[in-house]
């Protein structure tokens, strides 16, 4: 610091405003540090507080303390437990998919094939658009009246939205449809990190594609997989708006619709913290799982 | 370096004096963004003429209008100086402190009598029978239904209807012979369905459609001055009229499992159903060929009576109150003591908007007005409304996740869906200290 104002030649316009480095690291640093205070910090550690309380915020009355008393209302209310099953399922089949969906379109585009600048812009698309446009337009296309879904597979009126059996199903087609890309992405970074040698030494000792999937492409893309899956997971568990839209099956009513209801329909926020922590709690939880499992695939 | 720093912020406190404090001569009315709202906001307009008081009526989707209105009240925010709200929130804004209290100006202009009993009841008296105001009914709604003209007035459907009833197709008059026809005209073959109802159980909509059958069939939700439910709610009565609620979704066209007022208009504008279930507010698309092409084939009924006669409807609408946090509260009442007057809300009903002034209401010109005014006149006088506690979206969500289930998906039975939901109720009054 002392070395760059040495440095600045007395008198000139520069050292004449005054400002050492570390008032200029201080004016970088605090807005954005009083920023993550305010908007990040205070809100965790405030709505952890209203998360013991019976506080809502639709009401003047003041927040009481309840100890655990959410918490335990919420680990025994039924339709909590079928929330979470449901958002269990459907980030199971969501996730599952994008990773088959994905990887594969990422191993169809790793070779030479003509237009694969323009098909892979193209296959980008979806996860572009807004969550609410597709899921406003993916319920026109599921519609059984004049879905073109319905028309093109010969399903004649099939009730993509309205059977509670299949509702789950249907939205996490559309979260597959727009999120396959997102790890067909990655994986094609990884796809194209395999040194080539490799492939060469495989074909020289006459491997088959199935030994050489397994034991050289499918290991060398894990770690950067296992990112992907982490982020969709991660994703998955947070799904809102395209859910919301689309359905308002019992069977299709994941976590953060219910928390939505919750925090601002009903005004319960003492409870809805209790939840928003729970389901942290779980997030934190599922992603240490993966991320152990990341470091793993590293390692080897 | 510091003294043009220092310059900036003398500038933007300099800018922060100049803006001029908000005007006491503006004032915003906060609604839901549908068609009354721009009928009100050219009767605003009238208001400007006389007064120079500048009155601008915001709105918000449905969707976000309960969030938007509570997310300003829990702000203490003072953006809207008066809201149009729903009667179910009348607990919460009156206990939560967010409305003023009107029973004074209430009492001086004997609103009570001289608006409809129903909407002073549902749309400004908190808690019931208390004699508490906190609202001036401002826009009366309920559900009604919409009907094909020429489908119900065909002689060869006239004819075979006839031979398979035994009494002649024509409007309802009770619900068995709403269920009838609807039954009738239910024909997938021909792209062609019986009934449109609501059944989306984001909000309120699921539980408003049911409320038609429930209180047709003598039902009831509870006792709204007790908050006893059970052996009400899930009486012999409500369990007949949740179970033709079901009987009427077996009738409605594929896929209508989230169905509200959008979806019941387009019921009737595509040709798609004999008879659907809407709220009168949104029945003007339905007279307007350039939104309806079967306008001129388009008729409406109130809803029909139950099996003992009894026949209500559930009730919409709003009242407009004064919020607490505004500035201009005083302007405000100014402004009410202008739209309560019988010219404004003559006017009011001209320019389309559903007054709830009795006088208006009552008169020929009104009822004669369009063809859906003598049923709305008629349902005015008829109509219940959901709990307007402070939990009353509590209510709903059990009320959505015991009933959707039942009616759209089939599982269980309705004594089921309403002894859990009967308990459900229990439990939320219980944990708010409404009962023992």
């Amino acid at each position: 610091m002392t070395d760059v104002m040495t440095r600045l030649e007395p008198g000139s316009r520069a050292a004449s405003r005054g400002f050492s480095d570390l008032t200029i690291r201080n004016l970088f640093i605090i807005p954005t540090i009083a920023f993550l205070i305010i908007f990040n910090v205070f809100p965790l550690l405030y709505s952890l507080w209203t998360s013991f309380t019976d506080f809502r915020a639709s009401t003047t009355a003041p927040a009481n303390w309840v100890g655990l008393a959410n918490y335990r209302e919420l680990l025994n209310d039924p339709f909590i437990w079928r929330n979470f099953t449901i958002t269990a399922k459907y980030v199971l089949i969501s996730v599952t998919g994008q990773v088959v969906v994905g990887f594969g379109l990422a191993m169809l585009l790793n070779r030479q094939i003509p237009f694969k600048g323009l098909i892979t812009t193209l296959l980008l698309l979806p996860m572009m658009l807004s969550m609410a446009v597709v899921g406003l337009f993916w319920k026109l296309l599921y519609d059984p009246s004049f879905g073109i879904i319905n028309y093109f597979l010969g399903l004649g009126k099939f009730e993509w939205l309205a059977d509670p059996q299949v509702a789950l199903y249907a939205v996490a087609l559309v979260d597959i449809w727009m999120w396959s890309p997102f790890v067909m992405l990655l994986s094609l970074a990884g796809l194209s990190a395999v040194p080539k040698h490799l492939y060469e030494a495989a074909e020289i000792d006459r491997a088959g594609p199935f030994y050489t999937f397994f034991r050289i492409t499918l290991p060398l893309v894990a770690p950067i997989l296992m990112i992907a899956i982490i982020f969709r997971t991660m994703e998955a568990f947070k799904t809102f708006d395209h859910a919301y839209i689309l359905s308002s099956q019992p069977t299709t009513e994941l976590i953060a619709i219910r928390l939505y209801k919750m925090a601002f329909l009903e005004w319960q926020t003492g409870l809805s913290s209790a939840f928003a922590y729970i389901v942290l709690i779980m997030v934190v939880a599922i992603t240490n799982i993966y991320v152990k499992y990341l470091n793993k695939a590293k390692a080897r | 370096m510091k003294r043009y720093v220092y310059r900036l912020l003398a500038g933007a406190a300099a800018l922060a004096f100049m803006v001029p404090a908000a005007s006491a001569q503006e004032l915003t009315i906060f609604w839901a963004e549908w068609d009354p709202a721009n009928y009100l906001q050219e009767l605003v307009n009238e208001y400007e003429a006389e007064t120079g008081v500048t009155v601008t009526v915001e709105t918000t989707p449905w969707q976000d209008f309960q969030t938007k209105a509570f997310t300003e009240f829990n702000a203490r925010g003072s953006a809207y100086d008066m809201i149009v709200g729903d009667s179910q929130w009348l607990g919460a804004a009156s206990e939560g402190g967010h409305y003023v209290d009107l029973t004074e100006f209430f009492q001086k202009h004997d609103l009570g009598n001289v608006m409809a009993p129903a909407t002073v009841k549902y749309y400004a008296e908190y808690p019931g029978n208390s004699g508490n105001y906190w609202a001036i009914p401002a826009e009366g709604d309920a559900v009604g239904w919409s009907y094909r003209k020429d489908w119900f007035e065909d002689p060869e459907e006239m004819k075979a209807f006839e031979a398979k009833y035994g009494y002649p197709l024509a409007v309802p008059e009770t619900w068995q012979q709403l269920l009838d026809i609807a039954e009738f005209f239910h024909r997938p073959d021909e792209n062609r369905y019986g009934i449109a109802i609501y059944t989306d159980n984001s909000y309120d909509g699921l539980v408003m459609g049911v409320e038609n059958a429930l209180f047709s069939y003598g039902a009831e939700l509870g006792n709204y001055e007790t908050y006893e439910v059970e052996g009400i709610l899930n009486s012999d009565k409500a369990v007949q009229a949740l179970e033709a609620y079901r009987q009427l979704y077996q009738y409605t066209p594929p896929g209508w499992s989230k169905t509200f007022f959008v979806e019941n208009n387009q019921a009737i504008t595509e040709g798609l159903a004999a008879m659907s279930m809407n709220y009168f507010a949104f029945f003007p698309a339905l007279v307007n060929p350039a939104t309806n092409p079967n306008a001129a084939n388009t008729g409406f009924f109130a809803n029909p009576a139950g099996p003992d006669g009894d026949q209500y409807a559930a009730l919409g609408g709003q009242g407009i109150s004064i919020v607490s946090y505004s500035d201009n509260i005083d302007e405000s009442y100014k402004f009410l003591e202008w739209f309560i007057q019988d010219d404004v809300q003559k006017r009011w009903a001209e320019l389309g908007g559903y007054t709830a002034h009795a006088k208006t209401l009552e008169s020929q010109e009104f009822r004669q007005a369009t063809p859906y005014n003598e049923a709305f006149y008629q349902t005015m006088f008829k109509v219940k409304d959901f709990w307007a506690v402070p939990e009353y979206a509590e209510l709903l969500t059990a009320a959505n996740q015991r009933i959707y289930p039942y009616v759209v998906g089939g599982e269980g039975t309705a004594k089921e869906a309403l002894d859990a939901l009967a308990q459900d109720w229990v439990d939320t009054f219980k944990k708010y200290g409404r009962t023992e």
